[in-house]
């Protein structure tokens, strides 16, 4: 039931992408998605599909599987479109009763569409490469220097993994619970908002008191294993550089330069031929 | 008035690169008033085929049919399927919400539908068939003991008076004065009503002196199905399959290795005691 979340699930499979370093990884969505916001024209765009579809394609996961991860953002992206469509103000392409289309809004939407939609499956590239462990551990890393101004770093990483694993078990015990009471004749799907709501609470009882209960044998075992914070604490597999981390990190940064040079590179080129073409003529 | 089961076939995920084949060709006939033992190793299937017959999961391939109707028809009433096949969870205790026993055991007689009387009524039937005693019926739940939960989780499915009653693993977790006390209230249970019941378990001494007949389920197929006696015989095959025959199966057989002439089917203590005299009367 509850098994079609792809969000921030890993995806066993030998790749190249598996094996980079989640910090390259890290880094790399996290630019990838600032370049998305600073493109502004289809040649931007063209590249980093182009740079998106190469990720997808090195990473080995089958492609339906990150479009799975699509649909619990589809609401969001339609109201981005239709509000950015119907609200914008400027020249009228089609207007009926009391909406317009406009030019302008036209663009703004499918322009959020694509930014949207590449954002969510660029950020699942990373989240179904890399394991939840994985993933805190290079983000400890990438945060130590704010150890600094006393952010509690490894803190916030331990708190991290600890949900990300939780989730997993989280939803199998749902999935439990839910078929537990089902075979008692509960019944999730049918009814109105309200009597929806309230078939829950049989659902939800369960689960905080399981939640609670495994919060506190998680605390009792990390005690009895004496954990006491992150200092002093050394890691059994430290992060290290390879070579395929820093072709990784060359290939970004290429990346960036096209993907944001290659709208003005475009204007010159076009530019160019276009005068060549007049001065033909 | 039976369960049957037709080439059933179950494959978990079936369309990922971690698909696993749960059930393979399951054949089987069950009819009224058995006593069933479903015995198998962890990961054997034997969670997954009680699933199965009241429809919580369904069979990739193959079909089952409940007093002759196919449980996968379109217009087939999935609410009195599980009225009829009531389904206790391993850890039964993990699905209690209510304030107090008494409402919770209401829960599944009041999801049926029927009159607050009737409702009340089989939920007090219930907790007497189930062993709890009356001074609990108004306590909260979750201050009773780990057994007693189970008692309360057990009654709470018996309330809706079906006539197969699967109890997967009702004795995980307990010590082994709660384990006997189960087993023998589900056998009193079994008398008294005279319905069909399936005990799952990964232990042969749990059932041995319960049963009429036991299922051997071994990577998803069906490897015994007989008089536990029958199914005895073949203990090393079971060993293999990292399952046990009792304990008096092995010293009768090794009694018999060294000179004696014993009667090598009982299953019993009480049987083995009497047979031993035997020999030296």
């Amino acid at each position: 039931m509850l098994r079609d979340i792809t969000l921030g699930q890993y995806y066993q499979t030998e790749s190249v992408i598996h094996k980079l370093d989640p910090r390259v990884k890290l880094v790399g969505t996290i630019c990838y998605i600032i370049s998305l916001f600073l493109v502004n024209n289809i040649w931007g765009y063209v590249i980093a599909a182009l740079f998106l579809a190469a990720m997808i394609k090195l990473s080995n996961v089958p492609f339906k599987f990150m479009v799975k991860g699509m649909r619990a953002i589809l609401f969001l992206l339609l109201i981005t479109v239709v509000f950015n469509m119907f609200l914008t103000p400027g020249e009228a392409l089609v207007s009926f009763w009391k909406l317009t289309i406009t030019r302008e809004g036209l663009k703004l939407a499918i322009m959020m569409a694509i930014r949207l939609s590449f954002l969510i499956i660029g950020s699942s590239v990373m989240t179904l490469t890399t394991t939840p462990n994985n993933l805190t551990d290079g983000m400890e890393n990438l945060m130590k220097p704010l150890r600094k101004i006393k952010v509690p770093v490894h803190e916030i990483a331990m708190m991290m993994s600890i949900a990300l694993r939780f989730i997993p078990i989280l939803l199998e015990e749902t999935d439990k619970i839910m078929k537990a009471q089902i075979a008692r004749g509960a019944d999730f799907e049918s009814g109105n908002i309200m009597k929806k709501a309230k078939a829950l609470v049989p659902l939800l009882v369960p689960l905080f008191i399981s939640a609670f209960r495994r919060a506190n044998d998680l605390a009792m075992a990390m005690e009895a294993r004496c954990y006491r914070g992150g200092d002093g604490r050394t890691k059994m597999k430290p992060l290290v550089y390879k070579k395929a981390d820093r072709i990784g990190y060359a290939v970004l940064v290429l990346y960036l330069l096209v993907c944001l040079s290659v709208g003005k590179f475009a204007e010159i080129l076009f530019g160019a031929i276009l005068g060549i073409m007049m001065t033909v003529a | 008035m039976s369960l049957i089961l037709d080439h059933v076939n179950h494959i978990y995920g079936e369309d990922t690169n971690l698909a696993v084949a749960a059930l393979v060709d399951i054949n089987l006939v069950i009819p009224d008033g058995q006593f069933i033992g479903l015995i198998g190793h962890t990961g054997s299937g034997k969670s997954t085929l009680v699933q199965h017959l009241n429809g919580l999961l369904k069979p990739t391939s193959g079909a089952i049919y409940f007093n002759g109707q196919d449980i996968a028809d379109k217009d087939y009433d999935k609410k009195e399927l599980r009225s009829k096949v009531g389904l206790v969870f391993q850890y039964p205790e993990h699905q209690l919400f209510e304030v107090t026993v008494f409402q919770d055991v209401c829960f599944g007689p009041k999801n049926l539908g029927l009159s607050s009387k009737e409702v009340e009524l089989r939920a007090f039937e219930a907790l007497k068939l189930a062993g709890v005693k009356e001074e609990q019926f108004y306590q909260s739940p979750f201050d009773l003991s780990g057994g007693q939960k189970r008692r309360v989780a057990i009654a709470g499915v018996l309330a809706m008076k079906p006539e197969v009653l699967i109890l997967d693993e009702p004795t995980a977790g307990l010590d082994p004065k709660g384990r006997d006390e189960i087993l023998g209230q589900i056998k009193k249970l079994q008398k008294e009503t005279g319905i069909t019941i399936i005990l799952v378990s990964h232990s042969m001494e749990d059932v041995a002196e319960y049963v009429d007949r036991i299922i051997v389920m071994n990577k998803g197929r069906v490897m015994f199905d007989d008089v536990p006696k029958e199914v005895f015989k073949h203990y090393e095959e079971l060993e293999e399959v990292g399952l046990a025959a009792p304990q008096v199966t092995y010293i009768m057989n090794r009694l018999n290795k060294e000179g004696f002439s014993l009667d090598t089917n009982v299953t019993t203590i009480p049987e083995a005691k009497e047979a031993i005299l035997k020999v030296f009367r």
